[in-house]
C-alpha cells in the first residue's frame, strides 16, 4: 500500500503536469452556463483553459482531437461540501482531519489535505473535479450505515457533551481534485461552518435558544476584538467567549468577506438563519435544509444558497419532519440557487451526480439539474472561473460515455486545469487483479 | 466430530417426528408393561420448544384484489426472461400468466396500458432494518441491537418492529413488497430475522410473510469485537469472534441432544424431567435442524472463509452473507458452496473490513457464479434499489461482464427470495407465486424511472398518481410533511 503510494507520487513528479491543446469533437455539450445544451458540437482546451465552445468551432490546427461519438461534455463536478482529502477511512479516527474537537472557528482543514489519498481518483471517476472540504463537529458524519449505528449507541459517538459549548466546526477550504498536485488548496479559510438546529442546541448545552445567543455572542466579540487587538494584547478586554484564534477565523464572516455554512434542517430553524444573517450583515449559506421547501420565497429573497442531498426524504429526525424528494425541485422554482451533494463521506461519494438525477426524477429540469452539481456549486461558494464551459475558464472537463446523470455511464476522460487525468484508482486496481481467472500464484502476483 | 454433531442431529429429527406422533395418541407411545403409572403430564406449551414454534402467528391476509391484466409492457421476469410488448395477468392474488403480446386476457380482468413501461416482480430487500431502527432516529425507538451479551439468539427482531415506521411507505413507493428485518451487528449472534410483507399494519403479525423460515443474525469483525472489547470483555478480537460462535454452537448441540433424549424416554413410556426451555439455543437448534437460515454479516473475503469452516465443524449451512464487500476474491467458493452474498453498489471504505470494497464486487463474483443480491441496510438505499443493482451492474458491463437487465433483476427479487427462503413463493413472475408486482415508469435500471404501482397478491397497495393508494403513518399525521414525501 505504502509502496504503491510512493510509486505513484514518483510517477507523477517524473511527468508534470503538461496542459496540451486539445478539441474534443462531436460532442453534447452541457455547458451548465447560458450557453445551454448545444446537441453537437466542439470544445478546445489551451494553456489550461477553455478557448473555444460551440456548434461551429473547428480543432485548431495541432490540437489533439478526442472525438466524442456522441458522448456528453460537462464542466467537472464540484463537490460542494466534503471530507475528501481530509479523511481515508471513516472509523479509523487517525486517518480523520476533518474535525478539531479543541479549536472552534479557528480549525483551519487545508492543513490536514493529502493529495494521497486513495479516495482522490475515486471521487474523479464520479466526475468530481474539485471540492470543496468542510469541518464536522463530532465523529458523526453520515457514512454510517444502521448496522454500525450500534457503535453510536453504545460507544457514546457524537460531540455536546464538553463543558465548552462548540458550534462552529471550523474553516473550509477549496480543493483540486487533480493527479500529482502536491498543493492541492486552491483556497484555505473560505469559509466558517457553524452547526445549528438539534446539533447545535446540543453542542451549546440543550437548546436553540442557547445557541442562537451564544452565535450572536461571538459575531459581537469577534467585531469587538477586531477593533481592539492592541486592547486583547494588553488584557484590557472583557473577556470574550472564544480564544484569540477563534475570534480572528471569524473577523472575516463578521465583515461580510467570507459566509458562514450553517447546517441546519427545519424550517424555522432556516428563517432564523435567514434573520441572523440581516441583523449581523453577514452572508450564509445553508446545508441540509431538508425543510427549506417550506420557506422557499423567504430564501429566495435573502439570496441565499443552499446545498442538499436530495434524497432525503425520510422524518429521520424532528426537524426533517417535512424532507420532500421535490426539495430541489421547488426551491429551484422559487428561485434559490442550489447545490446537491452526494454523501459528504467519502464512501458513497458517487451518489452526487445520481442525486441529480433523482432531482430530475421529481420534477427539477435537466439543464438546471447540471447546474446544481456546477456552476450553482461555483455560484454559491464565490469560485470563479470554474463550474461551467465557457471561453476563459478553467479546463476542467468531463467526458461522459453518456448522460451523466445516469448510472449506466462513467467518465472516459477528464481534465483539470487542461491535463488529462490518469484513470486508475485503487479500487480499479482491486478489481483488475480479481476480475481475472485465478493462475498457478495468489493474485498479490498480479 | 461433524459425523457425530450430524447424527445427533438425525436423531433430533426423528425424536421430533415421535414426538409428534405422541401428541396425535398414535399407539406406537403407548407406554410399555414396566410404566405402570399414568402417561408423562404434557409440558406446558410454553416450556416445550417443540410446541408452537409459531409463537407470534402471521395474521396478515392479502388486501382485495381484481383480476388484473398489463399490457405491452417490457417485462422481466427475474426467471431469466426479459418479454418486450408483454403481458402480465393476476388473480385471486397469484399470477396466472406471464407471456407476448399475444396471452389471453380473461374477461372481465382490469386491463392496464404499459406502453413504454416495465415490470419487474416486487423488490424484496433481503436486509433491512425498517421498524427496528426506525424514522425518527431517535434513542428511546433504537431497538436493533441487544448489546448487552455477544450472544443472543435469543432475541427476535420482530418484538422490535415499529409498524408505523414510515420508512415502510418510501420504501413501497420504491417497489419493495418483502423484507427481511434484522437486529444490527453488534452481537455474535444478533436474533432472528422476520419477514414482512411491505403493506401498512397496525400490528408488527399483520405484516408477517406466512410461512417463510426465520433467520439468525451472526456478524463476524469489526462490530462485536468493538462493541464488547470496548466494554473490556469478550470479544475484542477475531479470534475471540470464533471463539464465541463455537461454544455457542457446542452448548447448542448439548442442548439439542438434552431434548432428545428426554423425547426419546418419553416416547419408550420411561419418566424423564424435561430439560429447561432456553430461546437462544432453541434458536440455534433450529440451525442445526436446517428450519432457520443463517444470515451472517461479514465483509472480508479471509473471514468469510472461516465461517464457511465454523458452519462445516458443526454441520449447518449459512445461507447468505451479507455486505460482503470482498466477495469478488472468493467468487468461486462462494458458488462452489451454494452460499448467496449480498452487497451494495459501492458503499465501501467507511472502515478497514470495507477498504477493499470496489463497484465491480457484485458482478465479478456473480459471473464467478455466486447467488448475488443487493441489499440495503439503509432506510435510504432502499428506497432505489432498482438503481444500487444498475450501478452494481453497470460497473461489470465496463469490464465486459456482459451482464444483461434480465439477469440483474434478480440480485433484487429471486436472488433474495431464495437466500431468506421465499422464493417458493415469490421474487420472479412465473404462473402461481404470489402476484407480487411493480410498473415502473421507465427501464427499472434508469436513474429517472419510478415505480408507478405496485401490487402485493395481486392488490394495488401504492399508486405514485393516486393519493388514495399512498398510506401515511400514524406518527405523520399533522406533521409539516404529512407523510407526503414526492410530487
Amino acid at each position: 500500500m505504502k509502496r504503491a503510494l510512493i510509486a505513484f507520487t514518483i510517477l507523477a513528479l517524473a511527468t508534470p503536469a503538461a496542459a496540451e491543446t486539445v478539441a474534443i469533437v462531436n460532442a453534447r455539450l452541457e455547458t451548465a452556463g447560458p450557453a445551454g445544451t448545444i446537441p453537437s458540437g466542439t470544445i478546445v482546451l489551451k494553456d489550461g483553459k477553455i478557448v473555444a465552445v460551440g456548434a461551429g468551432v473547428t480543432a485548431p490546427a495541432g490540437a489533439r482531437v478526442i472525438d466524442a461519438a456522441g458522448g456528453v461534455v460537462t464542466p467537472g463536478l464540484i463537490a460542494p461540501s466534503s471530507s475528501l482529502t481530509v479523511t481515508e477511512v471513516e472509523q479509523v479516527s487517525s486517518t480523520r482531519d476533518d474535525r478539531s474537537g479543541k479549536l472552534s472557528a479557528g480549525f483551519d482543514i487545508s492543513y490536514g489535505v493529502n493529495p494521497a489519498s486513495t479516495m482522490i481518483p475515486l471521487a474523479r471517476q464520479t466526475g468530481q473535479t474539485r471540492a470543496v472540504v468542510t469541518p464536522v463537529l463530532s465523529r458523526g458524519g453520515d457514512g454510517g450505515h444502521k448496522d454500525d449505528s450500534g457503535a453510536q449507541d453504545f460507544a457514546g459517538g457524537g460531540g455536546g457533551d464538553d463543558a465548552e459549548p462548540m458550534m462552529f466546526a471550523g474553516q473550509a477550504a477549496f480543493v483540486s481534485l487533480a493527479a500529482g498536485d502536491l498543493d492541492p488548496v486552491v483556497r484555505a479559510r473560505v469559509a466558517v461552518t457553524l452547526d445549528l438546529g438539534e446539533s447545535g442546541a446540543r453542542n451549546a448545552g440543550g437548546s436553540r435558544g442557547a445557541a442562537r445567543v451564544l452565535v450572536k455572542a461571538a459575531c459581537e466579540d469577534a467585531r469587538a476584538f477586531a477593533r481592539n487587538r492592541g486592547a486583547y494584547d494588553r488584557g484590557a478586554t472583557r473577556e470574550f467567549g472564544l480564544s484569540r484564534v477563534d475570534l480572528e477565523a471569524l473577523i472575516p464572516v463578521v465583515e461580510g468577506r467570507a459566509p458562514l455554512l450553517v447546517r441546519v434542517h427545519r424550517a424555522s430553524d432556516i428563517l432564523q438563519v435567514l434573520r441572523l444573517a440581516r441583523e449581523e450583515k453577514i452572508k450564509v449559506i445553508l446545508e441540509g435544509a431538508e425543510e427549506a421547501w417550506l420557506v422557499a420565497p423567504q430564501i429566495a429573497a435573502a439570496g441565499v444558497g443552499v446545498i442538499i442531498d436530495s434524497q432525503a426524504d425520510l422524518p429521520d429526525s424532528f426537524e426533517s419532519l417535512g424532507a420532500r424528494l421535490d426539495n430541489a425541485a421547488r426551491l429551484q422554482a422559487a428561485g434559490v440557487t442550489v447545490a446537491i451533494m452526494g454523501s459528504r463521506d467519502v464512501n458513497n461519494m458517487r451518489q452526487q451526480r445520481f442525486n441529480a438525477g433523482l432531482a430530475v426524477a421529481n420534477g427539477l429540469p435537466r439543464e438546471a439539474a447540471m447546474a446544481t452539481v456546477t456552476s450553482n456549486v461555483a455560484r454559491i461558494w464565490g469560485m470563479t472561473g470554474v463550474g461551467t464551459l465557457a471561453v476563459g475558464q478553467e479546463a476542467d472537463v468531463v467526458l461522459w460515455t453518456g448522460d451523466p446523470l445516469e448510472t449506466s455511464t462513467w467518465p472516459v476522460t477528464m481534465f483539470i486545469g487542461g491535463v488529462e487525468q490518469p484513470r486508475s484508482t485503487r479500487a480499479f486496481e482491486l478489481r483488475d487483479r480479481y476480475a481475472k481467472p485465478a493462475a498457478a500464484y495468489p493474485p498479490a502476483y498480479q | 466430530m461433524r459425523s457425530r454433531v450430524l447424527a445427533a442431529i438425525a436423531a433430533t429429527a426423528t425424536a421430533a417426528l415421535l414426538a409428534a406422533c405422541a401428541t396425535t395418541g398414535t399407539p406406537a407411545a403407548k407406554p410399555g408393561p414396566t410404566a405402570s403409572t399414568a402417561p408423562a403430564k404434557p409440558i406446558p406449551q410454553g416450556l416445550d420448544p417443540a410446541a408452537r414454534p409459531d409463537a407470534f402467528p402471521s395474521t396478515y391476509l392479502p388486501f382485495p384484489s381484481a383480476a388484473t391484466a398489463i399490457r405491452g409492457a417490457t417485462i422481466l421476469t427475474a426467471a431469466g426472461e426479459r418479454i418486450d410488448r408483454g403481458v402480465i395477468v393476476f388473480e385471486g392474488g397469484k399470477i396466472v400468466a406471464v407471456g407476448g403480446p399475444d396471452t389471453a386476457i380473461p374477461a372481465g380482468a382490469v386491463v392496464i396500458d404499459g406502453t413504454g413501461k416495465w415490470i419487474t416482480p416486487g423488490i424484496i430487500d433481503a436486509h433491512s432494518h425498517l421498524g427496528v431502527y426506525p424514522s425518527p432516529g431517535v434513542s428511546s425507538r433504537s431497538d436493533g441491537n441487544e448489546a448487552i451479551d455477544p450472544v443472543t439468539p435469543n432475541v427476535w427482531a420482530e418484538h422490535s418492529v415499529w409498524p408505523q415506521d414510515p420508512g415502510f411507505n418510501r420504501a413501497r413507493a420504491g417497489g419493495v413488497t418483502t423484507l427481511q428485518i434484522l437486529p444490527g451487528s453488534a452481537n455474535l449472534f444478533g436474533g432472528r430475522s422476520v419477514t414482512l410483507r411491505n403493506v401498512p399494519s397496525v400490528t408488527m403479525q399483520g405484516m408477517k410473510f406466512p410461512g417463510a423460515p426465520y433467520g439468525l443474525k451472526m456478524a463476524c469483525g469489526e462490530n462485536p469485537k468493538r462493541v464488547y472489547g470496548g466494554k473490556n470483555r469478550a470479544p475484542s478480537t477475531a479470534m475471540g469472534n470464533v471463539a464465541g460462535y463455537r461454544r455457542a454452537w457446542i452448548d447448542a448441540a448439548d442442548y439439542g441432544r438434552r431434548w432428545d433424549d428426554y423425547r426419546a424416554k418419553i416416547a419408550k413410556g420411561e419418566k424423564a424431567d424435561p430439560p429447561k426451555r432456553d430461546l437462544g439455543l432453541d434458536t440455534l437448534v433450529g440451525v442445526l435442524r436446517g428450519e432457520i437460515l443463517i444470515q451472517n454479516h461479514c465483509y472480508r473475503a479471509d473471514e468469510m472463509a472461516v465461517m464457511i469452516d465454523v458452519a462445516r465443524e458443526f454441520g449447518y449451512r449459512i445461507s447468505m452473507f451479507h455486505h460482503a464487500s470482498e466477495a469478488y476474491k472468493i467468487g468461486p467458493l462462494l458458488a462452489r458452496e451454494g452460499i448467496c452474498f449480498a452487497t451494495w453498489a459501492d458503499w465501501a471504505g467507511f472502515k478497514m473490513e470495507s477498504y477493499d470494497g470496489i463497484e465491480a464486487n457484485a458482478a465479478i463474483a456473480y459471473r464467478a457464479g455466486a447467488c448475488t443480491v443487493i441489499h440495503s441496510d439503509d432506510a435510504t438505499i432502499t428506497q432505489r434499489l432498482n438503481q444500487e443493482a444498475a450501478i452494481a451492474m453497470a460497473a461489470g458491463n465496463r469490464i465486459g461482464l456482459k451482464i444483461t437487465e434480465a439477469e440483474a433483476i434478480a440480485w433484487i427479487t429471486l436472488n433474495p427470495a431464495r437466500a431468506i427462503g421465499i422464493d417458493g413463493q415469490t421474487g420472479s413472475l412465473v404462473a402461481g407465486k404470489r402476484a407480487d408486482v411493480v410498473l415502473w415508469s421507465a427501464n427499472p435500471f434508469s436513474i429517472y424511472a419510478q415505480a408507478d404501482r405496485v401490487f402485493i397478491d395481486g392488490a394495488l397497495v401504492y399508486d405514485r398518481r393516486d393519493p388514495r393508494y399512498q398510506p401515511r403513518s400514524d406518527f405523520e399525521l399533522g406533521q409539516p410533511g404529512e407523510g407526503a414525501f414526492h410530487p
